[in-house]
């Protein structure tokens, strides 16, 4: 894993200011991870071939591959906010959280039958917490408060991430570029008030096949689910964009990644807000 | 089945208890009786704590380790182990842990219940356990192997008592009857970082099963739980080393938290 000037990325080194990567570059990733992704086929590691590739850049890929998707009559209708614990910012040498688009061909219910053999590479599934909102939320200077003023409600949930990179062999900037490492998700049965329930002592115990596999709890992402969606709010707001009301926002994991493949079952529990449950095939 | 004479069982006992109040860690048991069955090591912590209650000790309650099934796997073995709670382990809420008194303390978050009417194995089970507890109240204990360099296997382990050493409680006290003991999430901090966290349900699935467990485990010796016990029920996180100038703050959802210093 390339760790050249990794060591520390603030905040604010994440805007659209001026890049040394000529566009068509741009263009040129994004489109590879969109046929990856379509094709389901892995791709060496873009930092393997562009070795200074800035996170400005990496976001500016991942833009271009959700262009590609819209283009095909997707909709984005939320986002998903990823490397929120610290083992993870640990393995991938940050410290900071990054972000990726949802759109409507990523979502399932609770209960549904998950193509991941058809539609996926290299699938794990994590279990969150998701935010739906019912105000637009537009940073730099978005609280706490703000964002549990603007939450209509929080659902149990499960993440599948899946890389469009050979063997998750991935930096922070091949991740992001990859749309987060984003791949499907499933909202569970119950929806309840952010301010019914601790966000941050919540417990979350997680099943496979029968079996309690992990066991967290909500200040495994940031020390707060709610740290995580008030970084997302204003880091868009220094992009120049916001949150949506209505939109959906998956805020970290809580537990570690699990692999899984098609005959799996898994659910998630969160004290004080619901399940979730999910079959693969 | 037991492989120690009763002289031998009675050293053993003298010489682990003495590790442990003079602080001194000691080779494993198991390296002068690689023999020895877990009968024979929970002969020598019955001794110890016979020993304790001679010198005018009681018995504050009981404690049960081993009780991550990954854990389990891990050392290759499908039952939890117990260990008893002398009056002195007991440190009150905002106290101090002396690492003065100890050889090498860890601290793990846990769930204990106290109990209003007797537990008698075998078939115990998570029912009989929630009509008898009176409450539950968040705990942390500090477990603390007598062992060097936590060179053990589980058989030395139950012979120093699980490596029980210090507890603390605290927090809000609740009926069982409003709460999901599974979901129940812990979140612990050290200097004020997020170091560990996790739910019940990584206590055997379900915290009183671990007390189900334990009345079974206590009626291979035609032992029980009498009502007013009280029971720590495992580690819900893993444990963390604590050294002093650390303070430590264990949030439970819904029922407050534990902070304790380490000097």
């Amino acid at each position: 894993m390339s760790r050249t000037g990794m060591t520390r990325i603030e905040m604010t080194r994440v805007d659209m200011k001026s890049t040394d990567m000529e566009k068509n570059r741009i263009e040129h990733y994004g489109d590879e991870l969109f046929q990856a992704l379509r094709d389901r086929r892995a791709i060496a590691p873009i930092t393997e071939r562009q070795a200074d590739l800035s996170l400005e850049d990496a976001y500016r890929i991942s833009l271009r591959l959700l262009e590609r998707r819209l283009a095909e009559g997707e909709k984005v209708i939320g986002k998903k906010i990823g490397v929120t614990s610290t083992a993870v910012q640990r393995m991938l040498n940050v410290h900071q959280p990054d972000f990726g688009y949802l759109t409507d061909t990523m979502v399932y219910g609770h209960g549904d039958a998950l193509p991941i053999g058809g539609e996926l590479i290299q699938p794990k599934a994590e279990g969150e917490i998701a935010f739906v909102l019912k105000r637009d939320l537009s940073g730099p200077g978005i609280t706490n408060a703000d964002v549990l003023a603007a939450t209509e409600c929080v659902m149990p949930c499960f993440e599948i991430v899946d890389s469009r990179i050979r063997d998750w062999n991935i930096t922070i900037q091949d991740t992001i570029a990859d749309n987060a490492s984003c791949g499907l998700f499933v909202l569970g049965d119950q929806a309840v008030s952010p301010h019914r329930v601790d966000l941050a002592t919540c417990g979350m115990v997680v099943e496979k096949n029968g079996s309690v596999i992990s066991t967290g709890a909500g200040a495994a992402a940031l020390g707060s689910p709610v740290n995580c969606v008030a970084w997302l709010a204003n880091t868009l707001g220094r992009l120049g964009t916001s949150l949506k009301a209505g939109e959906v926002i998956l805020s970290g994991s809580l537990v570690p990644l699990e692999p899984v493949r098609p005959g799996d079952h898994m659910r998630v529990d969160i004290g004080g807000i619901g399940s979730a449950s999910v079959r693969f095939i | 089945m037991r492989t120690l004479t009763e002289e031998q069982m009675l050293a053993l006992a003298e010489r682990v208890e003495n590790a442990e109040l003079n602080r001194t860690a000691i080779a494993k048991v198991t390296g002068d009786y690689p023999d020895m069955t877990f009968a024979d090591a929970y002969d020598v912590q019955w001794e110890i704590q016979r020993r304790k209650r001679e010198r005018g000790h009681r018995l504050a309650g009981m404690k049960m380790g081993l009780t991550s099934r990954a854990k389990m796997a891990q050392m290759g073995v499908e039952t939890p182990i117990y260990g008893f709670l002398a009056d002195y382990f007991a440190i009150p809420e905002g106290g101090e842990i002396r690492c003065d008194e100890l050889i090498h303390p860890k601290i793990e978050a846990e769930l204990a219940f106290v109990t209003k009417a007797p537990l008698r194995g075998p078939g115990c089970h998570i029912g009989d356990v929630l009509a008898a507890t009176d409450f539950v109240i968040p705990a942390v204990e500090v477990i603390d192997s007598r062992y060097q360099n936590f060179d053990f296997d589980l058989v030395s382990v139950v012979a120093d008592n699980a490596s029980s050493s210090r507890f603390v409680t605290g927090g809000r006290s609740a009926d069982v009857a409003g709460l999901d003991l599974t979901t129940l999430g812990v979140v612990v901090e050290k200097n004020g970082e997020v170091v560990e966290v996790g739910a019940g349900a990584a206590v055997l699935g379900h915290p009183a099963a671990s007390v189900a467990m334990l009345a079974n485990l206590l009626a291979e010796r035609d032992q029980y739980l009498p009502a007013g016990s009280f029971v720590m029920t495992g580690g819900i996180t893993a444990a963390i080393a604590v050294q002093p100038g650390d303070a430590i703050h264990v949030r439970y959802q819904g029922l407050g938290s534990i902070s304790m210093r380490i000097a």
